[in-house]
């Protein structure tokens, strides 16, 4: 299936001399949730904000649906909705009002019912009447959402949507961002938090210092890069680990009553069996074991760190 | 074009028009009538006619013109400045809208404001004093070509602004000097020689003259000199205004 965003050779400088994207390639698919990871000033928002027209490429090209968002700007962005990061709203509007003039801005006749449909789902529709100025930060957050999809987008930008809300929001809008995959739209977020990639996203950005550095299915990343931990718990604790053990590269938790042993998934062998071995040699007893896999926040840090 | 988008945004702007009513419409009609006060009775009663016309009802044009350049250039500045400001810019710049729709919506919001004002203020004067418009249909024309042109100014002054200060710079430094020494309140014949051909340098001269002559036949310049000047600054106003959207002047970085 033809990509809806295909971006090739993108780059962008700064008048101020900061390269804040280098030659990046990147394919979003059709109907998927894409995470952009990476720290700040990594180049997520940029990227995003050259794609919705908001700033201006320095090299490359990007088409949106097959449209180049240069030469084809009105068919590409019809297609698009953007959430900012930052709670920019016109404070003196209404909601409805407000929501109502995004999608004329996007060329859409009006349609009171959609907008009503917007406003439900978000849980705004009690607050049309209100004032942006008197919402709540978290209101104000869906008021952004409720824009973005006033004009029924096909691809839905969330730059760090979950920034300062409370769990309860974030977690409503996790539901939503699934409704919408489900009903078509692509979906791509840039976020801190690790566990919003790791929750909703079917693929993986991890963008250092302007660089793509690795784009990947979820899953796939965790299996890959992913470690494992072994613990053994012991019905004696261990003073120190015996020198026999060494090469195992073994590490003493809670007072000596853990024996954590952490292996790597890519590998073929992973050495639990030469372990087990080597602890009956040395007269180790275990009453009992349990293994973990690394967060994908743990492989996230482990790739920008290898990356500096 | 389109045409959803343009209407939205004069929509909205026309609102915050009407939401801030006391400030967009009172405020001037307040300030106008002081000045037929001062100028009109205080001082107009003591004044020779001039050019045939009662000194009260001279100055209506140039009153009128004074809160036309002035409303369609802070109309339009703010109007495109706020969403600059605050942020909300992104929404115009993500949307499928042309430069041109842009300003159509924007421009054509501030150019329809400071008309109402000023046919507000022309309702006022005729309370005050006697009016006879000689040319209904040019003044009328006029009084468009004028707000669009000061308008689409205003305009280049909200993106070009990076304050507010900045805002209020070109307005209250250059636009209202010129339009006071403009002949406003006197027609520029009654100056001595030299001021009267530094005056010719003021384009408001040739603003007032022209509206001046719609109502009263009369004017201190040629009718087709200042149709002349008016759309030279319009041209001008355009071309800074298209270059600025096509580098993405204070807009895109």
């Amino acid at each position: 299936m033809q990509p809806i965003i295909t971006i090739s050779g993108l780059s962008k400088t700064y008048a101020s001399g900061l390269a804040a994207l280098k030659d990046v390639n990147l394919e979003i698919r059709r109907g998927e949730i894409f995470a952009l990871l990476g720290p700040n000033g990594a180049g997520k928002s940029t990227l995003i904000n050259i794609v919705c027209g908001i700033v201006t490429p320095s090299t490359g090209t990007i088409t949106v649906d097959g449209h180049d968002i240069t030469n084809d700007y009105r068919a590409a962005r019809s297609l698009i909705g953007l959430v900012p990061q930052e709670l920019t709203t016109d404070a003196f509007e209404k909601v409805f009002n407000t929501v109502s003039f995004s999608r004329g801005l996007f060329g859409l006749g009006k349609n009171p019912a959609h907008i009503e449909r917007v406003l439900k789902d978000l849980s705004l529709w009690e607050k049309r009447d209100s004032r942006i100025m008197q919402l709540s930060g978290g209101m104000k957050r869906r008021v952004l959402i409720a824009k973005a999809l006033s004009h029924e987008p096909k691809i839905l930008f969330l730059d760090e949507p979950t920034a300062g809300v409370d769990v309860e929001l974030r977690q409503d809008m996790w539901r939503m961002v699934r409704r919408l995959r489900d009903s078509g739209v692509t979906v791509i977020l840039t976020t801190h938090y690790i566990e919003e990639a790791e929750e909703m996203a079917d693929r993986v950005g991890v963008i250092r210092k302007g660089e793509l550095v690795l784009v990947e299915e979820k899953a796939e990343l965790m299996r890959k890069l992913g470690k494992k931990q072994l613990t053994l718990h012991l019905p004696e604790p261990l003073a120190a680990i015996p020198e026999d053990l060494a090469d195992h590269h073994l590490e003493l938790a809670k007072n000596g009553s853990e024996l954590i042993y952490t292996y790597d998934t890519r590998g073929g062998r992973t050495g639990i069996t030469g372990l087990l071995t080597d602890l009956a040699a040395a007269g180790i007893r275990f009453q009992d074991i349990d293994t973990s896999q690394s967060s994908l926040e743990e492989i996230f840090v482990d790739l920008v760190r290898d990356a500096a | 074009m389109n045409l959803p988008a343009i209407q939205a945004i004069y929509k909205f702007e026309m609102n915050r028009f009407w939401r801030t009513a006391l400030q967009s419409i009172v405020a001037p009609v307040v300030s106008t009538s002081l000045y037929f006060v001062v100028f009109g009775a205080a001082i107009g009663k003591q004044s020779q006619m001039i050019d045939g016309v009662p000194y009260g009802a001279f100055i209506v044009p140039g009153l009128m013109m004074l809160s036309l350049l002035t409303q369609s250039i802070a109309n339009a500045s703010f109007g495109i400045y706020f969403p600059r400001f605050s942020g909300t810019i992104y929404e115009l710049l993500s949307a499928p809208v042309s430069p041109f729709d842009i300003v159509l919506g924007y421009v054509g919001a501030a150019a329809t404001k400071s008309i109402l004002i000023a046919l507000i203020i022309l309702g006022t004067a005729a309370f005050l004093v006697p009016l006879r418009i000689d040319h209904p249909i040019a003044m009328l024309l006029f009084l468009i070509l004028t707000a669009v042109t000061f308008s689409l100014f205003g305009f280049v002054i909200g993106l070009w602004a990076d304050g507010f200060e900045k805002l209020q710079l070109v307005p209250l430094l250059i636009v209202t000097p010129l339009t006071f020494l403009g002949g406003s309140f006197y027609s520029i014949d009654v100056l001595p020689t030299f001021w009267w051909v530094v005056s010719h340098a003021n384009p408001v001269v040739y603003l007032i003259s022209a509206f001046r002559w719609a109502f009263f036949s009369k004017g201190d310049v040629g009718v087709a000199i200042s149709m002349g000047m008016a759309a030279l600054f319009l041209a001008l106003c355009l071309g800074a205004v298209t270059w600025m959207f096509k580098t993405g002047y204070r807009l895109k970085s």
